[in-house]
């Protein structure tokens, strides 16, 4: 698989300078919608044989089967990574097909069975795929009404369907059932007009609370992922890996590893891998392996990588300007300058990236842990030269993704192997291959020059962000001079990063958020107005101040000018079309630096929420997650040799850190469902960093908060 | 070198044929077909390959299976009796206590082994003693909720 090394986010800005719609934008991609929600993987598409770009078909057959008993399919090529879609899309089909819940299964990521789909990131699957469904089971629900009035003898307009069934109203005994129309079969007839999809006012589970319909097979063990399959004769691979990124294999020397019994070792180019039905028996091997390698590493390491940032060859481009900066300048009596630094981040979900391959004849199956299903099933027909109708991909359940499963690596690897010795493999990653080829979160840096009157107005906003991108960069406060610019590489420049880096929840609006809401504090606290009256005063944005007002009251919030000492933050932002804001409260040990944070509340303008528990578990988790950005994740490197191998050097949020969660979703069931899996993380990191202020008077410009950082800033107040 | 391994398995006496340098986790996934231990990190940091030896939540992945002869090995498959769920098992239900449920396995067998020795924990008490079983997606509140329900239900059913 090729690797990318520059940031793909990047390809994005030029259109985002010229100002394209998003319909000119797809058409010059040739794509479908999807396309432009999946930025990151533009790179692939430019890099991809034309013929591969593809995009969600308009067969609502594709989308539903009904059988004979009845039973409601669903297809889509999502995956199910713990976000919760496996409960959600259901119920969505459930209603607009007029079925009982309990009568709709669901195929998940099968490259043979379901629709084409891009990809699952970006919180898209409700609110891009989700009217795309209903669209499908709307069509198929007029379609049988046709059936049915043919059938029944009776106009459309007299039939109404209950839980499957069609009846005729002035008849009741004159009735058929889906089952009866469909007997199993696909349904042949297509509407030239599209009927539209259901009022939510019609909704029987949309909008009700249900929850995870995995559950059970999760207490139990019994919910498959791509690592508990098995095949006859499979094998285990281990695979030859260098020691940092950029290293290049000179020499090998395998006869220490084929010298363990029932080994055998494979050579294709620079992959060089052990298999032996035994797993430990493939652990052993492959350290038995010598390898020389050359080293062509970029003198740069985690404490020099801002600067290099900063001082690399790069192309800046201005994503969106309102007013001049020069009037903001003058209107402005006091100005404020702020750098923000951010780190590369590990995805580390529990499951390391896993596939199982097997060739049957001259068609080659795949089960992967990857959120893009498609991709990979592109990725093989790409890397081996097999015709994609010869290439299956199958996503049991994924344990984990959040972005860093949108790379398939492993997928390419097993299905290599597989042809190679045309035995079923198993690829596994150890942990320490999950940290050195994980597609990392962009570290990057924001700069920020703003100013205020006065009477405490935004007049003026220069904001400046380095290789992180646009996402949540919007000023999203009423500020006439505003000018946000994004540096990213230049074309033909040297790479910047020395590894790859890709979406990590929330792709980068953790960095736009953070140095945005962390200056806005800046700025509260010189103009001595509380914190949330001076967002109030700056906004004209009514989503985000229902939501401030919203968190407020669920926080029992009282007004104080900060620094109050009582250790409470406020911070704000929107993502994946979704608003939130957060308020948290902290306790910060000056002794040692460590904080702990108390409490967190939450208020969230997601639009129509389909699945209220599964909405609120994901805001959960977002805060749990995005405390782990907040005070300790940070891929710690030299040049391309990553340090942070393991969860001993790399923490992840644990039980003790956790605190009280209260979470608020505002009520708009007349609105189009939005995003809901990685809004309530982008705030997180400000609302810490701005309590931390609250609490003592130390401002911190950098994630994540270490204790020994805090205490740094602490020497400062 | 082989030998014979003899060991108690989710209520069943085990014997097999194996080198006893074999890692637990993989005999119990592959020899045994038990896969709902996980694989994690492979060096006891995470927790997901967590099962019960003599009634303790231990990493099978830092263990050979040499280690547990003559010792009582419960899985997460050897929770449930006559296809009736744990009281842990029913609480991570209940209180929707998972997300992509790779590492609830392991949280369940931790939770089961402290629940074992304290049928009254105090809410510090569980995190003390869940505090190294890791979760990515951040169930832990649930986790925490779910776990006092359970000691709630296995104390009264004594």
């Amino acid at each position: 698989m090729k690797k990318r090394e520059s940031n793909p986010k990047e390809l994005t800005q030029p259109v985002e300078v010229s100002g394209m719609k998003r319909r000119s934008f797809m058409k010059l991609l040739g794509g479908g919608v999807f396309i432009f929600f999946q930025p990151w993987n533009i790179f692939d598409l430019f890099s991809a044989p034309a013929e591969q770009a593809r995009s969600l078909t308009k067969d609502y057959n594709a989308f539903l089967h009904i059988a004979e008993d009845g039973t409601v399919t669903c297809y889509t090529g999502k995956i199910e990574m713990g976000q919760g879609v496996i409960t959600s899309l259901p119920m969505m089909m459930a209603d607009e097909l007029n079925v009982p819940l309990e009568k709709v299964k669901i195929v998940m990521g099968d490259t043979d069975l379901c629709p084409y789909d891009a990809g699952t990131w970006g919180s898209q699957t409700t609110q891009t795929f989700g009217p795309n469904m209903r669209a499908a089971a709307a069509e198929a629900r007029a379609v049988l009404l046709e059936l049915a009035s043919g059938q029944l003898g009776v106009p459309v307009s007299q039939l109404e369907i209950r839980d499957g069934i069609i009846t005729d109203t002035k008849n009741p005994k004159n009735a058929v059932t889906y089952a009866q129309l469909t007997k199993g079969k696909k349904l042949e007839k297509y509407l030239d007009v599209k009927p539209s999809v259901e009022d939510y006012t019609k909704f029987t589970y949309v909008g009700k609370s249900y929850k995870h319909s995995d559950a059970n097979l999760k207490v139990t063990g019994e919910a498959k992922y791509a690592g508990d399959l098995k095949l006859p004769g499979m094998v285990y691979a281990r695979i030859l890996r260098p020691q940092s990124h950029g290293a290049k294999l000179t020499s090998v020397d395998f006869s220490g590893a084929e010298k363990i019994e029932g080994t055998k070792v494979v050579r294709d180019g620079d992959l060089v891998a052990v298999l032996h039905e035994n797993h430990d028996k493939a652990d052993e091997a492959i350290v038995k392996i010598q390898a020389e390698y050359s080293f062509n590493e970029m003198p740069v390491n985690d404490k020099t990588i801002f600067e290099w940032m900063l001082k690399a060859d790069s192309s800046a481009n201005v994503a969106r300007s309102s007013g001049d900066l020069e009037s903001g300048r003058q209107l402005s009596e006091k100005i404020f300058e702020s750098e923000f630094h951010d780190p590369y981040l590990a995805h580390a979900p529990i499951e390391t990236h896993t596939a199982l391959a097997q060739l049957e004849g001259d068609k080659l199956t795949v089960w992967a842990a990857t959120q893009t299903p498609f991709g990979l099933q592109d990725g093989i027909v790409r890397e081996l030269g097999l015709p994609r109708e010869k290439v299956r991909v199958i996503t049991p359940f994924v344990g984990g993704g959040f972005g860093g499963k949108t790379v398939f690596q492993q997928g390419i690897e097993a299905a290599k192997l597989a042809k190679l010795t045309g035995k079923p493999v198993m690829v596994a990653w150890t942990r320490d291959e999950e940290f050195f080829y994980d597609n990392f979160h962009s570290a990057a840096v924001v700069k920020i020059k703003s100013g205020i009157d006065n009477s405490g107005l935004i007049k003026l906003w220069d904001y400046h962000v380095y290789y992180a991108g646009t996402r949540g960069s919007e000023t999203i406060y009423d500020v006439p001079n505003a000018k946000t610019t994004s540096y990213s590489r230049n074309k033909n420049a040297p790479p910047v990063h020395p590894f790859s880096t890709g979406p990590w929840r929330a792709p980068n609006n953790n960095t736009n958020t953070f140095a945005r809401e962390v200056q806005i504090d800046i700025m509260a606290t010189a103009a001595g107005i509380d914190p949330l009256e001076f967002r109030l005063k700056n906004l004209k944005d009514e989503k985000m101040i229902a939501c401030l007002k919203a968190v407020a009251d669920k926080f029992g919030y009282v007004a104080g000018k900060t620094p109050s000492g009582r250790g409470i933050g406020i911070a704000c932002g929107t993502d994946a079309g979704t608003w939130v804001a957060h308020m948290a409260e902290v306790k910060v040990d000056k002794n040692t630096g460590k904080v702990q944070v108390v409490r967190i509340a939450v208020a969230q303008d997601m639009g129509l929420c389909v699945n209220p528990q599964g909405a609120l578990i994901q805001m959960e988790g977002c805060i749990t997650m995005g405390l782990g950005y907040t005070f300790t994740e940070e891929v710690l490197f030299e040049g391309g040799n990553i340090l942070t191998r393991g969860f001993d050097t790399y923490e992840i949020p644990r039980f003790s850190w956790l605190p009280k969660i209260d979470c608020v979703i505002l009520d708009r069931k007349d609105k189009a469902p939005k995003g809901g899996g990685e809004p309530a993380i982008i705030a997180i990191g400000a609302v810490v960093a701005n309590a931390i202020f609250d609490a003592t008077g130390a401002r911190l410009y950098r994630v994540p908060m270490t204790p020994a950082r805090v205490l740094e800033a602490l020497k400062k107040v | 070198m082989e030998e014979t391994i003899s060991f108690q398995l989710n209520g069943k006496k085990t014997e097999v044929r194996i080198d006893p340098g074999q890692t637990l986790l993989w005999v119990l996934r592959n020899h045994f077909g038990l896969t709902g231990t996980k694989f994690g990190c492979g060096v006891g940091f995470c927790g997901s390959c967590t099962v019960l030896i003599d009634k303790e939540p231990v990493r099978s992945c830092t263990l050979s299976v040499g280690d547990v002869a003559g010792k009582k090995v419960v899985t997460i498959e050897g929770l449930a009796k006559n296809g009736k769920l744990h009281p842990v098992q029913k609480a991570f239900v209940e209180h929707d206590a998972l997300q992509c449920g790779y590492c609830t396995p392991g949280m369940i067998m931790s939770a089961t082994g402290l629940l074992m020795k304290n049928l009254s924990p105090t809410r510090q008490e569980i995190i003390d003693g869940m505090e190294d079983n890791l979760c990515r997606c951040g169930a832990h509140i649930r986790i925490i909720e779910a776990v006092q329900t359970a000691a709630k239900e296995m104390k009264g059913g004594k």
